[in-house]
């Protein structure tokens, strides 16, 4: 029984431990991440905090290539996903600029003075979705995970679906 | 969280100096729970943060198993009709694009970036007149990624032939080399660009058959879909390495031609009636 107490009470210290790291580390991070933003309310980002720190450029890098190159869009390290979670929003409700000078990317890299090439062609705040509006539309169950049967084409009837076999 | 299953099992998990006793320790139970619990409690937050994406997005690289391509029925597209234009607009930012200030509307006519166009096509001998959208032809050998210098202009393995705008250098070779007059460079600094469409001053692009669509698993274009929406049904999108598809099926039993197919490219899009 002794025994079984202190093991409890150990893993009660740890637990408080590992809170107070938490709480710690947030603290630190909040420095940069914005009030208001997805980001503020996250127990971490997509990897360790100091990691992203150092490596974020480096996991974006290769996310870049494998998606444009190979069309992989599941992965965690999508730029776009940066941006969901890190932009803040204005009072009157507007996405504010990730890369504005006040802002999680604009602020530490102009602390850091290194240029943050990105926004050259992304869109700094969330814009438009990953669907476009049309297609959400036009394909409402395959977004939400079933796939479309095109109907018979170039005819004025349509006819009964020539299912395309395999997918995608 | 596999690696909470394991020393559930006591035979699996028991220390070496742990009684032979089969019941199992109820704290090493209780510390078990606690710590699944506060695993799950660190680490939900971060699955929640993935779990806003739409679709299904593609964990694979993409092969050659498809080949994606379009079959244009010119005898269906209408006269004047422009909603293959505005449907890839609107998908693709395009309607975005704004003049800049003191230029011309010839000047700007020539120089916005234009994925899709419209093409009227008129036989001088017979008077016969034939619509047409024009993009990106998606050849098999195309000739934009011969010339390109950087490797900016590339093939998909899925036979979509896109600007890998990283290492796009804007020298526009592929601009020249392009026998369809399918690309079209962004001249001036873009500040609206959509998040699915990355755009940026100094780089080429074109039509990429909505890429986008297929690496979430959608199995159509803007472009097709605005043409059906108004029962027009001239354009029709699908794998041209599947038998079993729509446009093989029709490919099959229709003409059809690739335009300049003196050229030899292997288009992936192709036209019926011209």
């Amino acid at each position: 029984m002794a025994i079984a107490v202190i093991r409890v009470s150990l893993v009660a210290v740890g637990l408080v431990w590992v809170l107070a790291a938490q709480t710690v580390l947030a603290g630190d991070a909040q420095r940069y991440v914005k009030p208001g933003s997805q980001a503020a309310h996250s127990a971490a980002c997509v990897e360790e905090t100091n990691f992203m720190r150092r490596n974020h450029m480096e996991l974006i890098k290769h996310q870049r290539d494998a998606t444009v190159h190979h069309g992989i869009r599941s992965t965690k390290h999508s730029l776009a996903g940066c941006i969901n979670c890190h932009v803040s929003v204005s009072p009157e409700g507007h996405a504010l600029a990730i890369n504005g000078r006040d802002q999680f990317c604009g602020a530490c890299h102009a602390f850091s003075a290194v240029d943050v090439n990105c926004f050259g062609c992304h869109a700094n705040v969330p814009r438009g979705g990953l669907l476009s509006p049309a297609a959400v539309a036009a394909h409402g169950d395959a977004a939400a995970g079933a796939r479309p049967s095109p109907g018979q084409f170039m005819s004025d009837t349509p006819g009964p679906a020539t299912g395309r076999a395999g997918g995608q | 969280m596999k690696h909470q299953e394991a020393p559930l099992d006591p035979s699996l998990g028991s220390p070496p100096d742990s009684t032979l006793d089969a019941s199992p320790d109820p704290s090493r139970r209780a510390f078990l729970g606690i710590a699944a619990g506060a695993t799950a409690a660190v680490v939900a937050p971060g699955f929640v943060l993935q779990a806003q994406a739409v679709g299904n997005p593609r964990a694979e690289r993409v092969s050659d198993v498809h080949r994606w391509g379009l079959l244009v029925d010119t005898n269906r597209c209408v006269d004047g009709c422009r909603a293959c234009v505005e449907a890839c607009d609107q998908e693709n930012g395009l309607d975005l694009q704004s003049k800049q200030p003191g230029q011309s509307e010839a000047e700007w006519d020539t120089q916005k970036a234009v994925w899709l166009r419209k093409v009227k096509l008129q036989d001088n001998l017979t008077g016969r007149v034939s619509n047409l959208p024009m993009m990106c032809q998606h050849c098999e050998s195309p000739p934009c990624v011969d010339v390109c210098p950087t490797g900016a202009s590339f093939k998909r393995a899925d036979g979509i032939v896109m600007v890998d705008r990283h290492t796009c250098i804007g020298c526009r070779y592929c601009m020249m080399a392009c026998p369809y007059k399918a690309r079209s460079f962004i001249h001036e600094v873009v500040e609206d660009q959509l998040t699915r469409v990355p755009r940026g001053k100094g780089c080429v692009e074109s039509c990429n058959l909505c890429v986008s669509r297929r690496d979430q698993g959608l199995d159509s274009t803007a472009c097709a879909d605005a043409c059906t929406a108004l029962g027009h049904r001239a354009i029709l999108f699908g794998d041209l390495k599947d038998p079993a598809s729509a446009i093989s099926q029709a490919l099959k039993t229709m003409p059809s031609r690739q335009i300049r197919e003196d050229l030899d490219l292997n288009t992936g899009v192709r036209y019926a009636g011209v």
